[in-house]
């Protein structure tokens, strides 16, 4: 009843705050677009030098693999200074030596590479390649994407859930309210719910926009996808409101961002952590976002049923569970009963 | 008489620092209650704990027989807080019923009793304004309608003419009175020697304890001076 109560009210204040509704849903938006513009566009071709390579070489590589430039050793070497091409392969007694410029590990690879193929013999057969998962064309927006929209929704439910429920507290509110009939439960379930109504449009609109707008890679069910989503904004939220008992204010609040949220990002699976020594593994582990991103990327990557991801759900839902009882228990601070 | 509330040898202690110390006293009822004293003399302290939302250290308070905290008793009272405790994104009308809500009124019910209580307050024609857009004052009569919503037939207000002007001062003693007449009981906290006046009787307190307890008249003949001011002087020795 009075659970009905504040979530009517909470879904009221929305109505009227445009300002947090669209930090909720068009930053995501926005921010992920922005991802997409960096990290979708073509890749960029690597300039290397040709320095005395024989004809019938120059012949063989491959022209759209990297942009060749017949250049002189000095040339090349004061290009190579100036970072203005990536390689420079030379040919010394009949055999090539590669001279790479290095300052970025990523085309340097892409380098090594490109001229692995350029220069193999062509007399071996073509390998069929077909994927298991995934497609040829996935692209590093696909592979980080579905974490993502895991970190954003997770982000940002945290701060507007924790920022309304300590302002609660901050505009005399919380002291009112607890001045009249309501149980501490129906307080938070009460933000739960209206807040748990408002995520649910947020999830749907965010992973929609990201794999219908976007073309984000998807071979899974998008109804999946929203409840993980969903799970993930809850646990946000009960551990925004949560935290919130911790803070004196605003700003105390966003000091949480770096303790909590940050390192959540580094151990999410945006950054591979299988080479990890096992107890910083295990630091993943208690964090809610590695779940919610790991049964995205099953979902969006692999094409996992319930079935593959329930695991990840239950730990979500735990963590949920587990936040909000603390938090019912925190407010004992305000009022014993 | 028949009393509300009971204080029986409060006291509270937060760490070593003691706020309050064996306090006790009856509130009856349909009168108006003053608590007067110095900021950080240990009102609003004294106010949770007849609201329930703080447990004295040591001692009991009963509402009506009853032991609190209680939910029950909650439904009881209306509770004006020193801050002004609205939503601000919402108008006057949605604060209100999302009030009165929580006391489990009926929609017509409440739709009746916002009608009734933003009369009171002279507030009628900003009814469907947010929160926002009000004037301080304002703000503090909101606060007020908002205590009465459910009817209740006690009212604990802690301070609550602070920083308003005379006029609208008057206007929410008016108010008080016009309530006592119909049989609520007013518990109200102030700073402010001259509305210890218009208080039924008064408690004085100082440092975490009640140093006198009486009707304004009598404090003043007991000492034999003129105002309330001097019966302060009198009892707490003439310092702050």
């Amino acid at each position: 009843m009075n659970t009905w109560s504040i979530m009517k009210r909470i879904l009221k204040q929305f109505r009227r705050d445009k300002r947090s509704v669209a930090l909720m849903i068009v930053a995501p938006v926005f921010v992920l677009t922005l991802m997409w513009l960096v990290l979708d566009s073509d890749d960029t071709q690597p300039e290397i030098a040709l320095v005395d390579v024989p004809a019938p070489v120059q012949e063989k590589v491959d022209e759209d693999a990297a942009d060749w430039v017949e250049m002189s050793q000095p040339e090349a070497e004061e290009a190579l200074e100036e970072a203005s091409i990536e390689a420079m392969v030379q040919w010394e007694n009949g055999s090539p030596s590669l001279t790479l410029e290095g300052s970025n590990p990523t085309t340097a690879g892409q380098v090594k590479e490109v001229l692995s193929e350029a220069l193999a013999s062509g007399s071996q057969p073509d390998i069929e390649v077909d994927f298991w998962h995934g497609a040829d064309d996935l692209g590093l927006f696909d592979y980080i994407g579905p974490v993502l929209i895991g970190f954003f929704v997770f982000f940002f439910v945290f701060i507007v859930g924790g920022v309304s429920f300590l302002r609660e507290r901050t505009q005399g509110t919380l002291e009112r309210l607890l001045a009249t009939p309501i149980k501490r439960r129906e307080l938070v379930y009460g933000y739960l719910g209206g807040f748990g109504l408002f995520t649910i449009i947020q999830s749907i609109l965010i992973a929609a926009f990201s794999i219908y707008v976007l073309q984000m890679y998807m071979s899974g069910q998008f109804f999946y996808v929203i409840i993980v989503t969903f799970l993930l904004a809850l646990t946000a939220l009960s551990l925004g409101t949560l935290l919130s008992a911790f803070a004196k204010n605003e700003f105390q609040l966003i000091q949480f961002i770096p303790l909590v949220i940050v390192p959540q990002v580094f151990f999410s699976g945006l950054f591979p952590t299988e080479g990890m020594a096992v107890w910083l593994q295990a630091i993943g582990h208690v964090m809610p976002l590695t779940y919610g991103a790991e049964a995205l990327r099953g979902i969006m990557l692999r094409g996992e049923g319930i079935a593959s991801f329930q695991v990840e759900l239950y730990v979500l839902l735990g963590f949920s569970v587990l936040f909000t009882t603390l938090n019912i228990f925190a407010l004992k601070r305000h009022r014993s009963l | 008489m028949e009393t509300i509330l009971q204080l029986k040898n409060i006291s509270q202690q937060f760490g070593e620092r003691k706020i309050l110390n064996h306090i006790e006293f009856d509130i009856n009822k349909g009168e108006i209650f003053g608590l007067l004293g110095p900021s950080g003399a240990g009102k609003t302290t004294l106010v949770k704990m007849m609201t329930g939302t703080l447990v004295p250290t040591a001692g009991e308070v009963f509402m009506n027989g009853e032991k609190l905290p209680s939910l029950q008793q909650m439904s009881q009272y209306g509770f004006m807080a020193q801050s002004d405790a609205l939503y601000q994104e919402l108008t006057a009308s949605e604060n209100l019923d999302f009030f009165g809500s929580l006391y489990k009124m009926s929609k017509t019910y409440r739709k009746q009793r916002i009608q009734e209580v933003m009369e009171m307050v002279d507030l009628s024609e900003h009814l469907h304004q947010t929160v926002e857009t009000y004037s301080g004052g304002m703000k503090r009569r909101l606060s007020l309608a908002a205590a009465l919503i459910h009817e209740p037939e006690l009212i604990i207000l802690d301070e609550p003419t602070v920083g308003i002007d005379p006029v609208l001062r008057q206007s929410i003693w008016e108010e008080l009175k016009r309530l006592k007449d119909r049989g609520v009981t007013i518990v109200v906290t102030t700073h402010v020697m001259d509305e210890a006046e218009k208080c039924d009787r008064l408690a004085l307190l100082r440092e975490g304890e009640v140093i006198a307890l009486d009707t304004p008249e009598q404090l003043k003949e007991t000492v034999g001076v003129s105002s309330i001011e001097d019966v302060f002087l009198h009892y707490g020795g003439g310092v702050r």
